[in-house]
This record gives structure tokens, sequence and C-alpha cells, in this order.
């Protein structure tokens, strides 16, 4: 097992208010841990020190939760695709390396401390608009709405992301276009959801632009580094969407 | 409010309008290469189409009111759409790092306000004469149903504007810059507007960004073609 000297950069915040700074720190790790064991081993040697350890995000640590998320030199979950930061081993670096960690940008992402921001306005993204209204009661039959494979296949590829936000870290105008559009494309491409998607689209896109996210450029740099590999297809499904949607409502406007 | 102001006012209808009105330049992007390539036809060719245009009369301000507002509304809403951008980050990354956004697709206000400025020294230069009015002040007599009419030599104007090296180098950088400016937007308003499919939508960009490769390279040639004498035939009128 080979050690491996790292020199990291790391954002220091004590609060919202606080100001931050990059400080640096060295640690010794080796190529099979992960990034966040890597960040446990430092964050030992802080406590031993009796320094204050750096706060980072973490829960399942098997890239479901969406919750571990910080830049790495400059890519959201670091260099590996198709990765949460808890997936990235040691071994795709070096000894010797010189790493930046650094917090999601974004206005709409106040950072809480250190490495960690406030995601809350995903939250409500979907609460304005990203669930189907059934009724309560007995479940009806399974088979009973038909969805053509296709669809379900599509459906499942958007519903996979985990909202974690690194689309929005990625993209040059922290636009959250990416999350916005698969949460909506997921319940686009089945029966269930087409019903409310007039609605759906409408609010969920102005929610996005009222939590002051930017807009999307179309250079596609969300899908690179999301770690669900969502399309951007979803993109384009929710700008036709919305459109017709302004243009289409009854509702009064 | 309005559908339309509810429309504009959010970042996808703000895109909506960037991609339609930019289809529309783009419109006016290609007549207006369809026109300027007439000068390799030679003097009478352009003398004609400029005279043609000119008749238009009224129609002709119609046309140009039109193209001045759909250029404005274009610059309108990427204003609000830079505001609403940097505004969304306020706090950039000590260590930034780009995966797959192109070169002109980072640089699309800046290539944008290159082309305006630059629209602007063009009307300036060949349309209003302010810039160079002895090259522009230029006449040529045709005899026109049986009677001689004076009119504006366009031809002698851009052969001797462009026998001068600083607007041929001014007038390709340009272009070279509107070139840049449409090898991101062509292929870019096809996805604002949703037409986006696995089949189809790598063929759509190679399409577009051929486009705009060709569209920079006619107009590149006319100012390079003046300077090495490639014109049509010099002396006919």
């Amino acid at each position: 097992m080979q050690d491996m000297r790292l020199k990291l950069h790391i954002w220091r915040q004590a609060g919202p208010e606080a100001q931050g700074a990059l400080r640096t720190y060295e640690v010794t790790a080796n190529e099979h841990m992960s990034f966040l064991e890597m960040l446990d081993v430092l964050n030992q040697d802080l406590i031993e020190k009796g320094e204050e350890p750096v706060a980072f995000e973490h829960d399942c640590r098997e890239g479901i939760c969406g919750t571990c998320n910080m830049v790495i030199d400059g890519r959201p979950h670091g260099p590996q695709k198709g990765t949460t930061a808890c997936q990235l081993h040691m071994r795709a670096f070096k000894d010797g390396d010189e790493i930046h960690v650094e917090p999601w940008r974004a206005t709409a992402f106040p950072i809480i401390k250190d490495l960690v921001v406030d995601r809350a306005p995903f939250d409500r993204i979907i609460a304005s608009g990203g669930f189907v209204s059934v009724n309560t009661g007995a479940a009806q039959d399974a088979n009973e709405i038909p969805v053509p494979k296709a669809d379900a296949d599509d459906a499942f590829s958007y519903a996979a992301c985990i909202g974690c936000g690194a689309c929005v870290a990625a993209c040059k105008n922290a636009s959250a276009m990416l999350f916005t559009a698969a949460k909506f494309a997921h319940l686009e491409k089945l029966p269930q959801g087409r019903v409310e998607s007039e609605r759906r689209a409408l609010a969920m896109v102005e929610q996005h632009d009222a939590e002051g996210f930017g807009a999307c450029t179309n250079q596609y740099e969300c899908e690179a580094v999301c770690p669900k590999e969502i399309s951007v297809t979803s993109i384009a499904m929710l700008n036709k969407a919305y459109r017709s949607a302004v243009l289409k409502t009854r509702e009064t406007v | 409010m309005s559908r339309f102001q509810r429309l504009l006012a959010s970042s996808i209808g703000a895109k909506v309008g960037m991609a339609v009105t930019g289809i529309l330049l783009s419109f006016f992007v290609i007549g207006h290469l369809m026109g300027n390539l007439l000068v390799y036809q030679g003097r009478q060719a352009v003398n004609d189409y400029a005279a043609f245009l000119k008749g238009l009369g009224p129609w002709l301000w119609v046309v140009r009111a039109g193209l001045l507002s759909v250029f404005v509304l274009h610059i309108v809403l990427a204003i609000q759409l830079k505001r609403r951008n940097r505004a969304a980050r306020t706090v950039g990354y000590a260590k930034d790092h780009v995966n797959v956004a192109t070169v002109a697709s980072r640089y699309m206000v800046l290539t944008g306000m290159c082309v305006l400025a630059f629209v602007l020294l063009h009307l300036a230069h060949f349309t209003l004469g302010w810039i160079d009015p002895a090259t522009h002040a230029v006449t040529e007599k045709v005899i026109q149903g049986g009677v001689e009419i004076e009119r504006h030599d366009v031809y002698q104007m851009v052969v001797a504007g462009f026998r001068q090296p600083v607007y041929v180098v001014i007038y390709v950088v340009a272009m070279v810059l509107l070139g840049t400016h449409l090898f991101h937007g062509l292929q870019s308003l096809f996805q604002t507007l949703g037409v986006r499919h696995p089949g189809y939508t790598p063929t759509i960009v190679r399409v577009c960004r051929l486009v705009a490769v060709a569209l920079s390279a006619g107009y590149i040639s006319i100012p390079v073609g003046v300077l090495l004498g490639l014109t049509g035939a010099e002396g006919a009128s």
C-alpha cells in the first residue's frame, strides 16, 4: 500500500456571515481511500491538534444520497466521470498532488460552514411542482396504465437525479436547469405525470428563477459533471414544455 | 402581465426570445452575404442591386425598422440574461475547470458586443459615409430608360474601401468574431426551442457549425478578394 503525501487547499468559513478563505493542509493518504476517507484522516489530525475539523456533508457514502458536495480542482465531485465525491478514490490522484477543495458556488446556495451549503432551494422547486396528485385509497391494478418500455427507461434515467447540485456548481451561470428539468422530465415521461404537465412546467421554472439560479447557456457542463449522467435532453423537454405552457395556459396570468 | 411578458421575464422565455431573434438576424446575415457576393459579378450587378434596394422606398424602411427592433430585442434580452447569470454566482472558484464548453460558447457576450460595435462602424463606413467620405461619395452615370441618370457607385466604394488594408483587417477580425458567435448560437437555438433528438441533434450541430464557418468565410472573402484583386470586371459599368 502506497502512502501519498498531499497538499490540500480547502475553503474554510466559520459560518454563513463569516469571511472565508482557502487554508492549506498536508495529509498522508493512500490510494485505496475514498476522497471522504482522506478528509476523515485530515479531520482526525485536526481534532488531535485541537483545531476545528473541516465541515463537509456526507451520509450514505455510496453515491446515492447526494450530500457529499465539493468542488475538487474546479470539478464538482472531482475528476472521475459519473461518480460522487464519496465514490472518488485517491488512486485518481498521485503522490505530491496539490488539490483545491471548494464549496458549491451559487448565490442560491448560501454557505452554512466550510464546504456545506444550503440546498433548500431544490426542495422548494420540488414542492412547487415535482409531484403527482393522486387520490388515496386502494391501489389500482398493476399494469392498468400501460407505459412503453422506452418511456419507462427514460423516466428512470431522469429519476436517477440525486439532487446533489453538481449541475449548479459546474454551470458558469449557476443555473439549476438540469436538476429542474430532470425532475420535470421523469414525471413528463409517465402517464401519471403528464396530466399535470402544464402547471408543473410553469411552477417549477418560475420557482427555479425566483430562487436566483441563472439561465442555461447550452454548454452542457452540467451533463459532463452529473454523477448520475442525466442527459440535457431533459432541458430541451422543459424548454419546450414551459414555452408552450405559458402560451397555452388558461389560468389567468 | 401578458403571456409574452411572462415568457420573456423567465429564464427559459428570455432564451426563447434570444433564439427567435437570433434566427431572424441569421436570415439577415445570410441575405446580406448573398447581396454582397454580387461584388464578384462586377460593377453593374452590385450597383443594380443597390439601386433596387433604394427603389423599395418606404418598404425599405419597414424592413429596416423590423431589423432594428429584432436587433434591439436580442441585445436587451442578452443584457437581462447576463445580469441574471452574473447575480447567480457572485463568488467564483479559486481553481476553475472547463469540461466540455466550447470557446465560442464562453465568449458569447464578448463576441456579441464586438459584432454590435462592428455593425455601428459598418453603418458609419458604407451606409452613412461618415468614416471615409471620399470613398463613399462616388457615383456613376448609367442610361436607364433612354435617359442618363447618376447613381451611387457602390461597387467603386467597396473596391476603394478595401484597397486600404486597415479596413480589410477590421472587417476580417469582425467576421471571425461573427462566425464565432454563430458557431455556438446557431446550434444552441435548437436546444433552447426544445428540438433535440438522439438521431438528428448531432447532424443539426454539425450543419449549424458548418453554416457559421461558411458565412464567416463568405464575408471574409470580400475584403480579402478586393485586396487581392479577385473581384469582378473592374472597368465594366
